[in-house]
């Protein structure tokens, strides 16, 4: 698996494998002896087998609800959001408000069509770590999450936009 | 106007050396074209047929001597002279090199300018009435709110990635709307409610396109300092629901549509339920630290100058009709707005040459406080000139090409760049205009026609506006052949009315004939007080069919 990054630049290796969502009518395939991101609805609806295992985390793609996972967010280790293409910014908005509405305290992590230059707006909106798309060079994280020292809104990094910052 | 502070200062130059570093990465090969393609939309740059195109943004249309002067310095160092007034109040550069466009950034970067979200599909540059701050009927300077939305939607990490393109117009005239608000996604309209507090009548969901709307009410009355929570509650529910399967059906309006603006309206309300009292609520603070930049100028304390006109146009006749139509009411007694128009004929509208927008900064610094505003009709406005100087001013517009006294006439047309230079286009726009600006030249008929506007766009991505012309013209693309559509009864003010097709569409060559039928069906049916619009509205399309059909 390749390695991921995380919001302070740092690149650690990843322990979570994507279990994709099954064909219809099949089961659930979930490898052993590994941390593991299942489909979110699949965990929802087994929670009595995968609540308070520290090693199950969920996935929502892209056109999911976040709000299936509202009263449960912090019974999860880990939640990735899937970008199924790096121009589909609905990720964006799942992340706040899992965030800044549901209260996610845990991992959030970005999947998918993950490259350089959505890194920063990534982690303004939440997500602490990325898994880069493997032919993009993972060196250059470091200074795509810090392009800018600010910016004029609040997000989820702070909840002070900068004309309350500019009045202080 | 606004001055950047260090902030701002330091975003613009860490904006500038990412592009440069994303630049170098694309010609690199390490960035794929369609990865490219959203991050150098997002800073102004579009590959065009012939080369680049370069989008320099001009917040709601406020330029500074400055900047034109750096304008016109970048045109003839990186480009070939001249430079494109937009119909979003933008500038083009239309042969900028690829690889100098960091460099351009830069040069602009230095006198507070840049071409952050001028394309792509984020919140583009937010516009007004070039009027705003002189006209004495406005409830209040829409441009501080422009400002305030233009750092609240630069760089929103939320909304960097939409369905499609985003663009929000304000409006605080109670008579007219010259930001043609309710074709945007967003239009605001400055109100006050019956307990005297300012705010907003909002409007989504309108556009023009290849499905033209006239956006409905969603907020009937937005306090004013909920203004950047409430807008972002329409974004987020536009970016988590808007469409993204069909370009061609993503933008807001058909998300309004598919909910109804009713069910549309309830959405935004219950997600701005749990933002609106957020830290990114307003403060009277932060207005008015925007609002103190946008104060008024050292006006000098006049009388207004009616004698001294009344004489001069007596004695000249052009200076007199160029009063009537390229010269508006001023707020403050003495002075006047003028408006330089860009519409000579053999120049497309909107061109300027380097020498030109020097010559402009020049008028500026000397007659209008050193400021001016880019219209959407493509003209260039003098806001602040002494009724005292007119005709000293007026002397100078002939020679350089300015002085055309065709302001809202049939000629002042609102014409896209079309298939001389865009790579969307299905047709050629600008020898439209041309033709038609030569079958109509003479001013005094002009004139007896009054207020009429011919927008003409290339394609239906609609960049001239033709469905809110009264007159409006569409290059479509037939079996590789170009023809023009003409539709009638567009308006684009608080009677926003999308135009209703003629008929079947003509070659280019029979377009001067098409409009001079129309013209003479007008001319035939008025009434001594009637505008082009009324009489249409009046006797509605058929008497026009019959005369251009027959």
């Amino acid at each position: 698996m390749p390695d991921i990054i995380f919001r302070d630049g740092s690149i650690r290796q990843n322990q979570w494998f994507v279990v994709s969502r099954p064909e219809s009518g099949e089961a659930l395939d979930i490898p052993e002896q590994k941390r593991v991101l299942i489909p979110a609805d699949l965990w929802i609806a087994n929670r009595e087998q995968f609540a308070g295992n520290e090693n199950v985390g969920v996935w929502l793609d892209s056109h999911d609800e976040p709000e299936v996972l509202a009263e449960y967010v912090n019974q999860l280790p880990l939640i990735a959001v899937n970008f199924p293409k790096f121009s589909d910014g609905r990720g964006y908005s799942i992340a706040r408000l899992l965030r800044e509405r549901f209260g996610y305290k845990n991992e959030l992590r970005a999947i998918g069509d993950v490259l350089l230059d959505q890194l920063q707006f990534m982690k303004r909106c939440g997500f602490d770590t990325y898994e880069l798309r493997p032919d993009k060079d993972i060196r250059k994280a470091a200074r795509a999450l810090n392009f800018f020292s600010q910016g004029y809104q609040a997000a989820t990094d702070t909840d002070l936009p900068l004309f309350r910052r500019r009045a202080s | 106007m606004y001055v950047y502070d260090e902030h701002d200062r330091q975003m613009a130059a860490e904006r500038v050396a990412q592009f440069r570093d994303q630049t170098e990465r694309a010609l690199a090969g390490e960035l794929a074209e369609d990865e490219f393609l959203p991050l150098r939309l997002q800073n102004g740059l579009y590959v065009q047929r012939l080369a680049p195109m370069l989008r320099i943004c001009v917040p709601y249309g406020m330029l500074r001597s400055v900047q034109l002067r750096r304008l016109a310095r970048i045109t003839r160092d990186y480009d070939k002279g001249y430079a494109h007034f937009t119909t979003r109040q933008n500038v083009q550069l239309n042969w900028p090199n690829l690889e100098d466009v960091p460099d351009i950034l830069a040069e602009l970067a230095e006198v507070e300018m840049h071409a952050n979200q001028t394309s792509g599909n984020c919140i583009r540059n937010t516009t007004t009435d070039q009027f705003a701050g002189v006209q004495s009927d406005e409830l209040t300077d829409p441009r501080p709110y422009c400002e305030i939305i233009r750092q609240w939607s630069t760089f929103h990490p939320e909304f960097a990635y939409l369905p499609r393109k985003f663009k929000v117009a304000v409006n605080a005239s109670e008579k007219t709307d010259r930001a043609a608000i309710q074709v945007h996604d967003i239009g605001l309209q400055i109100v006050r409610n019956d307990a005297g507090e300012l705010g907003f009548r909002v409007h989504v969901g309108g556009g023009l396109g290849r499905t033209p709307m006239v956006a409905p009410v969603i907020r009937e009355f937005l306090p004013e300092l909920d203004l950047l929570t409430y807008l972002e509650a329409v974004l987020r529910v536009y970016n988590r629901y808007g469409r993204r399967d069909n370009k061609f059906k993503a933008r807001i309006k058909i998300l309004v549509k598919a909910l109804t603006p009713a069910g549309f309206a309830e959405k935004v309300e219950a997600e701005w339920a749990h933002i609106k009292d957020s830290p990114s609520r307003l403060t009277p603070e932060a207005i008015a630290r925007i609002q103190a930049y946008f104060t008024e100028p050292a006006y000098a304390a006049l009388d207004n100058a009616t004698d001294l006109l009344a004489r001069q146009r007596f004695e000249n006749r052009a200076f007199d009709q160029w009063l009537q139509h390229n010269v508006d009411t001023h707020k403050k007694p003495g002075y006047a707005i003028v408006s330089l128009t860009m519409k000579k004929t053999g120049t497309p509208p909107g061109d300027v040459t380097d020498r030109q927008l020097e010559q402009i900064a020049d008028l500026a610094d000397e007659y209008s406080f050193g400021e001016v505003r880019v219209t959407h009709q493509q003209n260039v406005v003098l806001a602040d000139v002494r009724q005292d100087r007119l005709l000293e001013l007026w002397e100078q517009l002939g020679p350089m090409g300015f002085g055309t006294a065709n302001l809202n006439t049939l000629t002042d047309i609102i014409c896209c760049p079309g298939g001389d230079f865009c790579a969307l286009a299905n047709a050629k726009s600008i020898p439209v205009a041309d033709a038609i600006q030569r079958r109509f030249d003479n001013l005094d008929f002009l004139y007896d026609l009054g207020e009429i506007d011919l927008n003409i766009s290339g394609c239906m991505n609609a960049c001239g506006h033709h469905h809110v012309g009264n007159i409006g013209v569409l290059g479509v693309d037939k079996k590789g052949q170009e023809f023009y559509q003409v539709s009638l009864g567009g308006a684009s003010q608080h009677d926003a009315t999308i135009g209703k097709i003629l008929g079947p569409s003509f070659a280019r060559d029979d377009m001067p004939d098409v409009i001079a039928k129309i013209i003479d069906v007008y001319v035939n049916k008025r009434t001594d007080e009637e505008s082009f619009l009324d009489t249409y509205r009046r006797v509605g399309i058929d008497p026009f069919k019959e005369r251009v059909y027959a």
